[in-house]
């Protein structure tokens, strides 16, 4: 086991720094202008060059940012387009946008859990229909589609939610958002939890177990759930990293200030702040392979017999 | 003599049969692999719904632009009363009283807050909107189809080479790759379709190297090389048709996705710009309206969980009727 998890954390950071190098080479090889030329002189461009060190050679360029990276500041720390500073703004973004997709995950996780072992209980019956309905729905229609029109119905038309996201009343107005972010988890989770379940109570080994005399609560937690539960893992890995996505519209239709949203502003103004789209391609990676890492590793906690084939593998 | 002992016989001792009564098992009847999946999916009602929907909604974004009195991005303007159209005009200056009309016979969808009818605008935008996820996602399949196939027929160092750089390239996120082509494109069609080339061959990819390491050891493929054909004959001309059944699946839950992406992206201000339209945008720009003109951001929004939904069931008829299990048969 410590030998699989070194080596994926391994892997992990190797990969990091690959996507890093690349990201800070591609930017740094772009063609135009960093700065806002309009206002600047040639020389004063050239000067200004100088003093960001963007005139060394691209791997010195790339050796300094990393030392700086590992000390905890991107590069410079500034903006090169309006000279802000990055991480107080970064910091304070990422902290919304963690708090609501934390929210967000455990919503999302524990309801369709809970909706989809309950479909598969009453497998045939009402609820399951119902269930089976409401997941193919969140599937197909798009997370955002289901955003617009609760903000429309349930803080527009019954002004009961605040329409706006505010930090100030963090956790009454972060249900909106969300539980509308987490619809899409919901029905995903709920749909697959379904079916595993459903597998695992035909399989033999149940009915040797019923055969036994097991039956209730005990068997569903001993013998079912613990077998359906381990593919179950393995969609939320990915589900967590489309968060990210979806937490890009969330933020702009309920105007919270996140990395989703730092991210467009960096990217859709009419500047382009290199500085930025580095410090956030860094950020949203990191998370990203970070995200997967934890879950692989807790795959393997979950399931015995991943834990050997890594062991032969390794 | 000696070859009748021998049990060795000649033309002679057979007899042709064409012609006369067989008995052949209609119950059973054989049939060939494609016939049986049109059948499989023939017989699976939302199969057939999502093709329906996503047929009506083809043929409405082709016909629809090309029917309607007014252009996409033409400016109408009506008398006082609202009926009558009086000028149209491409300049963004003119001003008419058609603004925000509600849906009526003139404009079936009312009109945006620039004067321009809505329902030629959501045709168009379905259109695309569709172009861009069947050119995007064509592009995808044979990219990776082939990195795929090459990958798993290999095997050994260039697999292990290939399955490296999939894994480096997976892991990085959908949003950090946009980021990176909008500093090097501009906005537009070009950079959404860019971005749908950059992430969705990976999943193209991962199947068809699949299918090729399993297909790889079939007889036939043996033969095949026994018999002196080269690498990239046996590649593309005996394993590729074997690997299409699931490619076609993955397609159809790939074209959902990339209508999606678009909207996605035309919505967070990095897509199509105006004056063009695709659902995106008009997404975008009801959203932006919802508060005091809800209509116009309900036949977008329609035609987008429409096809969404279309493309999902018919991806769904496709998965099942390709690998049926026996209780549905």
């Amino acid at each position: 086991m410590t030998k699989y998890v070194a080596k994926r954390i391994f892997m992990s950071v190797l990969t990091l720094f690959v996507i890093i190098f690349v990201l800070f080479v591609l930017i740094r090889i772009m063609p135009g202008n960093p700065f806002p030329v309009e206002r600047m002189s040639a020389e004063m461009i050239l000067q200004k060059r100088a003093e960001l060190g963007l005139d060394k050679p691209i791997l010195i360029q790339f050796v300094d940012y990393m030392s700086m990276l590992l000390q905890g500041s991107f590069g410079n720390g500034t903006s090169l387009y309006n000279g802000a500073p990055i991480k107080p703004i970064l910091l304070a973004c990422l902290e919304n946008s963690f708090k609501i997709g934390v929210l967000s995950i455990l919503f999302g996780t524990t309801v369709g859990l809970l909706l989809g072992i309950t479909a598969a209980l009453n497998r045939g019956k009402f609820l399951d229909g119902l269930c089976t309905v409401f997941s193919i729905l969140g599937v197909c229609i798009p997370s955002y589609v289901f955003m617009i029109f609760l903000q429309y119905f349930f803080s527009y038309k019954i002004p009961f939610f605040p329409y706006f996201f505010d930090p100030s009343r963090f956790l009454f107005s972060s249900i909106m958002p969300s539980l509308s972010l987490s619809l899409f988890t919901v029905a995903t989770v709920a749909r697959f939890t379904r079916n595993e379940m459903i597998e695992v109570m035909n399989s033999d080994y149940v009915k040797l177990a019923e055969a036994k005399g097991l039956y209730g609560f005990e068997l569903m937690r001993k013998h079912v759930l613990r077998n359906a539960l381990i593919p179950v893992v393995t969609v939320i890995a990915p589900l967590v990293v489309d968060l990210l996505t979806g937490a890009m519209v969330m933020e702009k239709i309920y105007g919270v200030n996140g990395v989703g949203k730092l991210m467009v502003d960096a990217i859709s103004g009419d500047g382009i702040d290199y500085n930025y789209v580095l410090a956030l391609g860094i950020v949203f990676s990191s998370l990203y392979i970070g995200i997967m890492l934890v879950l692989d590793i807790l795959y393997g906690i979950i399931d015995p017999r991943i834990r050997l084939t890594a062991k032969e593998t390794a | 003599m000696r070859n009748e002992e021998l049990g060795i016989r000649n033309a002679d001792d057979f007899e042709f049969i064409a012609g006369r009564d067989l008995n052949v098992d209609l119950n059973f009847a054989s049939q060939g692999y494609w016939k049986g999946v049109a059948v499989h999916f023939c017989r699976n009602k939302l199969a057939v719904a999502g093709v329906i929907i996503v047929a009506v909604i083809m043929l409405f974004a082709i016909l629809a632009p090309i029917v309607s009195t007014y252009g996409y991005q033409e400016i109408v303007a009506v008398n006082v009363d609202g009926k009558q159209i009086v000028a149209k005009s491409l300049e963004p200056q003119f001003a008419g009283e058609a603004q925000n009309l509600f849906a009526d016979k003139t404009f079936l969808f009312g009109t945006d807050d620039m004067g321009r009818d809505l329902w030629t605008r959501t045709w168009f935008g379905a259109r695309v909107s569709l172009l861009i996820a069947f050119v995007a996602i064509f592009i995808d399949m044979i990219i990776g189809m082939s990195y795929g196939l090459i990958s798993g027929y290999f095997g050994g160092h260039v697999d292990n080479i290939m399955q490296r750089f999939i894994e480096i390239a997976g892991s990085i996120p959908t949003l950090v790759i946009i980021s990176i082509l909008a500093i090097f494109m501009d906005k537009g069609i070009g950079l959404v379709i860019a971005a749908l080339l950059v992430t969705e061959w990976i999943g193209m990819s991962k199947i068809s190297r699949a299918e090729c390491l399993k297909l790889k050891e079939r007889e036939y493929v043996l033969a095949s090389r026994t018999l002196g054909a080269g690498s990239f004959h046996i590649i593309f001309k005996q394993i590729l048709p074997n690997t299409i059944g699931p490619i076609i699946t993955q397609v159809m839950f790939s074209i959902p996705v990339a209508i999606f992406t678009e909207a996605f992206l035309s919505f967070v201000g990095v897509g199509i710009v105006l004056p063009q339209c695709s659902i995106g945008s008009l997404i975008e720009a009801g959203f932006n309206n919802i508060t005091v003109l809800p209509y116009q951001i309900l036949p977008p929004i329609c035609v987008l969980a429409l096809l969404m939904l279309g493309f999902n069931l018919i991806g769904d008829g496709f998965r099942e009727a390709l690998a049926p299990k026996i209780e549905n048969m």
